[in-house]
């Protein structure tokens, strides 16, 4: 029996560059960032914004690296937009000035969302690893609310910072966001270097969950709160990307087209280039989406496992990095053999200090 | 603030919420920050009203005379519609 037609994707995120002028220690790009001249060009970006209208994507993030880096932003914002996509710039701030935002608010830019590193400059700028950092980032924050842009603030919460969510909550409402993503660093890639340095304890996990819930019910119909919890002080695996290339499509800044920004750790999958194959016949019939499409190809524990219509065995990405094998159960399921040696090694790390470990590009 | 609406209050749909018709899976959408939200008849019906200018009592009104059906019933839905929206920033009453 051959397996049902995958539904079409529903958002892209656009990796436009792995150029940043931030260096944060937890950077969700991959250890082996893409030069300058292995970017895709405009006129190759902007073919695949038509594609991904015309196949039914929804929503394009314009991230990166920072995707203000690239001087071509805002053509590319204006031609998503022409096509019919929701468009949302994910920004450190760095990069954008009062012009380029009115030039944003021209192209039809529906949706600002702005990282967080810290709650004051001393804290931000550190993390970011980039002095001025944080000045910078609330004169563009104030900017944004006077041209109006709804906005997202996305605060990445670790150990070094989650004692203070009742200030990043509240920078939140000082800056008008309508939602606030409180996300706990997902140990992949440049934060897997930083384990020591940003794991938080199992005690804050807990406490930024009553914190949460306590500025939800306070702040109904004002500020929206979604939370990303911590995962490796949990009992079972986040329903990681909604199940493997079910929602959403990436794409690298080199065109490499991908189900999630982390994928690429899966050595033995080969994944197409948006420039050289229609992204259709990539998203239904390339080997690399299909490989963890369905349940015919979960092992046990996840196999006879009630749960697996609902978490889908949680992250490929991490029971490849800790399991060694991207068909096994993510290994933050308690069911997972590796599950007690993960709590251990988490709360060691919580329980440790190092160094930030900053991201840098190749030489 | 509150996902209050009395009904001399003006809903709006905030910048950056838009209804979209999918043609690739054949359904309206409301579309939002991070969110698509299918839009059935009744919602698409209620949002079409919502003007930013109209109190909900004048949209309340309006779909009463339009769908012939009884106001307090119309008021109701609508009213748990909206405010599910107001509590998801997406609608604001002002």
């Amino acid at each position: 029996m051959s397996a049902p037609r995958p539904n079409p994707p529903m958002a892209m995120l656009a990796e436009l560059t792995h150029r940043c002028p931030l260096a944060c220690p937890y950077c969700s790009n991959p250890l082996e960032l893409e030069r300058k001249e292995r970017e895709l060009t405009t006129d190759e970006w902007k073919d695949i914004f038509s594609q991904a209208a015309e196949m039914g994507v929804l929503h394009v993030h314009f991230s990166g690296g920072e995707p203000a880096s690239r001087r071509d932003l805002e053509e590319m914002v204006a031609h998503a937009r022409d096509v019919g996509l929701y468009t949302n710039l994910i920004t450190s701030g760095i990069g954008l000035n009062k012009r380029r935002l009115d030039a944003l608010n021209e192209c039809g830019l529906d949706h600002v969302q702005l990282s967080l590193q810290g709650v004051d400059s001393e804290m931000a700028d550190w993390v970011g690893g980039y002095k001025g950092g944080f000045d910078r980032k609330m004169q563009v924050a104030e900017w944004i609310g006077e041209i109006g842009f709804p906005l997202t603030l996305n605060a990445v919460m670790h150990k070094k910072n989650f004692d203070r969510l009742d200030e990043t909550i509240a920078i939140a409402l000082d800056m008008g966001a309508r939602r606030l993503e409180v996300a706990t660093v997902q140990f992949h890639g440049w934060a897997a270097k930083n384990r020591a340095a940003l794991m938080p304890t199992r005690e804050q996990a807990k406490q930024a969950r009553l914190t949460v819930n306590e500025a939800r019910k306070r702040l109904e119909g004002v500020l929206v709160i979604d939370y990303v919890p911590a995962d490796h002080h949990s009992d079972y695996p986040k329903p990681c990307m909604g199940g493997w290339a079910s929602t959403g499509i990436n794409i690298a800044p080199d065109g490499a087209v991908l189900p999630c920004h982390a994928a690429h750790t899966i050595k033995s999958l080969k994944f197409d280039k948006a420039h050289e194959k229609p992204l259709k016949e990539i998203w239904y019939d390339s080997d690399a989406f299909n490989a963890f499409r369905g349940f015919e190809w979960m092992q046990e524990p996840c196999r006879s496992c009630e749960l697996k219509t609902k978490d889908f065995g949680g992250c490929r990405c991490q029971a490849m990095a800790i399991a060694g094998d991207a068909a096994a159960t993510d290994p933050v399921c308690i069911k997972s053999p590796l599950h007690d040696e993960l709590v251990r090694q988490a709360e060691a790390d919580s329980e440790a200090d190092a160094d930030l470990v900053y991201r840098v590009m190749p030489t | 603030m509150s996902v209050e609406l009395k009904d001399g209050d003006r809903p709006v749909i905030l910048r950056g919420v838009r209804t979209h018709f999918d043609k690739v899976r054949n359904v309206w959408l409301l579309l939002a920050p991070e969110r698509a939200l299918k839009l059935d008849d009744v919602g698409r019906a209620i949002l079409d009203e919502v003007d930013g200018m109209r109190t909900f009592g004048e949209i309340t009104a309006i779909l009463a005379e339009k769908y012939d059906a009884p106001l307090d019933r119309i008021s109701g839905d609508a009213r748990t519609y909206l405010s599910g929206l107001m509590a998801r920033r997406m609608v604001e009453a002002r």
